[in-house]
């Protein structure tokens, strides 16, 4: 049966520049995005704090952890905050709930949510948060926000828009093989 | 295309233009009657449609607000958004799957057949499955369905597979494409259905049946049907009499209009239809128009739906194809020896990627949730529909707070499952997870309801005016030239998909309608 090709179809650094992302394009490292207050996406920032974005960045991967999606993905996915953080109520909101997750993260571990190394320790912070309007309206933003951005569908090998290639009905609507087996 | 003055009060004005509206309304212009239907929404045509699910969502959905409460765990999840339902001409026919189905003869009695149930409401329709049998064979052949009228069945994809193979492994004799109101070959002037999926993002090939490209297309040919979008009825008028004399609508900019009438029939889809009622009342009818039960806005029914989902070693890539051309109906015949009055069937369903994660189990984070998603591609997935009981309590009231942009109280949807649904959806998930498992499933998700896609029974039919709102031709008890013609009639839900009963009703109500204004008694 037919499968879906699942390589990324764009260069991160291409598809980075064409999403809405503070950073500027150029300061992008190609060579890869690690999750840190000196990347130039956090740095960027016009509204929130770089130690906010990045810190954004690991909560959003660690909230819905997919180990095949690179952390581009995730920048994108929170990218937005930045822009919506022109409103004080909006900042006071995103900044407060880091904030918490960061005073959470040093009662139990000595050190800020971003600096802790083992996944373990924060999901313990935020299983402690996750009752909060901070992590629900994040959780709930990143639902659409992460899944919704067509480089991320074909990694979960989902082909998206079907009529402008004539459907599936030449295309693999009903090619399953391996029933006979089960 | 027609065009009508405000002040014609010769014409009918339906408010609403899908499956009930739009189907009375050509059915009426065919048979000569001036018609004008008000739609909330906008007109979208198919070269519109498109095959994203969030973005189809902005263009397409009812996204005014609502308000909720009760256990019914779409409050929790979904508090503004109780319902998954269309705002755009062609209404929720634009949105729906095609599954059409006849409801069974003991559907039509529940009380009788069931008994009386402790915390339900229940009542025989006032009419039965032999006096329907000849609207539903016009219906389907109006809307093409496939199974019926010598229609080939679709094919199966590959969703389908999977659930044929499991179910017959667990035993289940009646399974197959569905009788579905999707072109299996071209017919109408509609070409056959591509298996291009995203039939709830609007039917880009039009092998699906929607009023929007069939019914009003038809009716606006003879002259006689004018459809005006962007109107939103506020409220319905009557004179010293207690007859309707007609609506006030908004335009898109706010403006109010009044369109005269001779009739008005109501088919805003049953939040929205009871709401109106209830912002219709006057001094003359304090407690709503047609409301003197008292049953306006109770009874609200949205089938006691969930879904099952299963990964599997190998891929299935559920979303090609079309989405519901698929069912194992062996469950929705009558067996109390389950623990429950009704049945349930099983229908395929895919969601693609964002709706999936969006809907899978809403609230979730973390490694059990985001492990289900790494196996999108390797995904089978089945609905289930089952009749949920009638109760008093779950209702549409007027929001004592919110208003609409029109200064209108917005409907606020209580619901609280009845013991025997949550029996129902018990057995259905472990027969879900059974059909599955037989075939190799790796891992099952018990996934709760969706924003509710079939709303039913807010202005129900009763033979008897003290026990709902409409008579057997969708006529209020109370004033004799308002009907209600959508899915808000509705007595009991039965187990199947409603659009089909919904369009046989319409068809119905214009015959007796049409006689009714020929006769001088409307």
């Amino acid at each position: 049966m037919r499968d879906v090709d699942r390589r990324t179809q764009v260069s991160r650094r291409g598809f980075l520049r064409g999403a809405a992302t503070a950073a500027p394009a150029g300061a992008i490292a190609a060579a890869g995005i690690t999750i840190t207050r000196e990347a130039a996406w956090a740095q960027g920032a016009k509204n929130l704090l770089p130690h906010t974005m990045a810190t954004l960045v690991k909560a959003a991967r660690d909230i819905f952890p997919h180990d095949n999606l690179a952390d581009t993905y995730y920048v994108v996915a929170v990218s937005g905050y930045d822009a919506a953080a022109a409103k004080d109520d909006a900042r006071a909101m995103i900044e407060g709930g880091v904030a918490r997750l960061d005073a959470d993260a040093k009662d139990r571990f000595g050190q800020a949510y971003l600096d802790l190394p083992w996944e373990e320790q924060r999901l313990t912070v935020l299983r402690a948060n996750e009752d909060t309007a901070f992590f629900k309206k994040l959780r709930g933003d990143l639902v659409v926000s992460l899944y919704n951005q067509k480089p991320v569908w074909v990694k979960f090998g989902y082909e998206g828009s079907s009529a402008d290639k004539g459907g599936y009905i030449h295309r693999g609507f009903n090619d399953i093989d391996w029933l006979s087996d089960a | 295309m027609a065009s009508f003055d405000l002040n014609d009060d010769g014409v009918v004005c339906i408010v609403g233009s899908g499956a009930g509206g739009g189907t009375l309304g050509n059915e009426l212009a065919q048979r000569g009657v001036k018609v004008v239907i008000l739609e909330a929404g906008g007109r979208h045509e198919i070269a519109d449609f498109v095959n994203d699910e969030w973005a189809s969502f902005v263009q397409l959905a009812w996204k005014d607000a609502r308000t909720t409460s009760g256990t019914w765990r779409v409050h929790q999840d979904f508090a503004g958004l109780p319902a998954w339902i269309v705002k755009a001409v062609g209404g929720s026919t634009v949105h729906w799957a095609g599954a059409s189905l006849r409801l069974q003869e003991h559907e039509f009695q529940i009380r009788t057949t069931y008994g009386a149930l402790p915390g339900a409401n229940l009542l025989d329709w006032p009419i039965t499955l032999a006096e329907m049998e000849p609207y539903y064979a016009k219906a389907e052949n109006k809307m093409g369905v496939t199974g019926t009228n010598d229609i080939p069945r679709l094919p199966g994809n590959n969703n389908f597979k999977v659930l044929a193979a499991g179910a017959r492994k667990v035993g289940y004799t009646e399974v197959h494409t569905g009788n579905m109101a999707i072109n299996s070959q071209p017919r109408d002037g509609r070409g056959a259905c591509q298996q291009i999926g995203f039939c709830f993002q609007g039917c880009k090939s039009g092998g699906k049946w929607s009023t929007l490209y069939t019914e009003i297309p038809k009716g606006e040919a003879t002259g006689n049907l004018e459809v005006r979008p962007g109107s939103m009825v506020v409220r319905i008028e009557h004179d010293d009499s207690g007859k309707v004399t007609g609506v006030v609508y908004a335009d898109d900019t706010g403006a109010l209009h009044e369109q005269k009438a001779r009739v008005v029939a109501v088919a805003g889809n049953s939040l929205e239809s009871p709401r109106l009622l209830l912002n219709s009342a006057s001094s003359k009818f304090p407690d709503g128009l047609a409301n003197s039960s008292g049953q306006v806005g109770r009874n609200y029914m949205r089938h006691m739906t969930g879904s099952v989902y299963a990964t599997f070693e190998k891929p299935v890539h559920m979303y090609r194809g079309t989405t519901m051309a698929g069912i194992v109906r062996d469950e929705a015949r009558p067996n109390t020896a389950r623990g429950f009055v009704g049945g349930y069937e099983m229908e395929t369903l895919s969601l693609g990627l964002p709706f999936y994660a969006a809907f899978l189990d809403p609230g979730a984070w973390g490694r059990s949730f985001t492990s289900a998603l790494d196996m999108y591609s390797n995904t089978a997935g089945l609905w289930i529909v089952g009749e949920d009981m009638p109760q008093e309590t779950n209702r549409i009231t007027l929001d004592p707070v919110v208003k609409d942009k029109n200064g209108m109280p917005v409907a606020s949807v209580h619901f609280d499952d009845h013991a025997n649904d949550v029996k129902m959806r018990e057995h259905a998930y472990a027969q879900g997870a059974a059909i599955y498992t037989a075939v190799g499933a790796t891992r099952v998700f018990p996934t709760p309801p969706y924003p509710s896609t079939h709303n039913l029974g807010t202005n129900r039919m009763s033979a008897n005016a003290r026990d709902g709102v409409v008579n057997k031709y969708g006529q209020t008890h109370d004033i004799k030239n308002l009907f209600i013609s959508d899915g808000s009639q509705f007595t009991s839900g039965g187990a199947e998909n409603p659009t089909l009963t919904i369009v046989s009703l319409a068809i119905r109500q214009a015959e007796n309608m049409s006689g009714m204004m020929s006769r001088g008694e409307i």
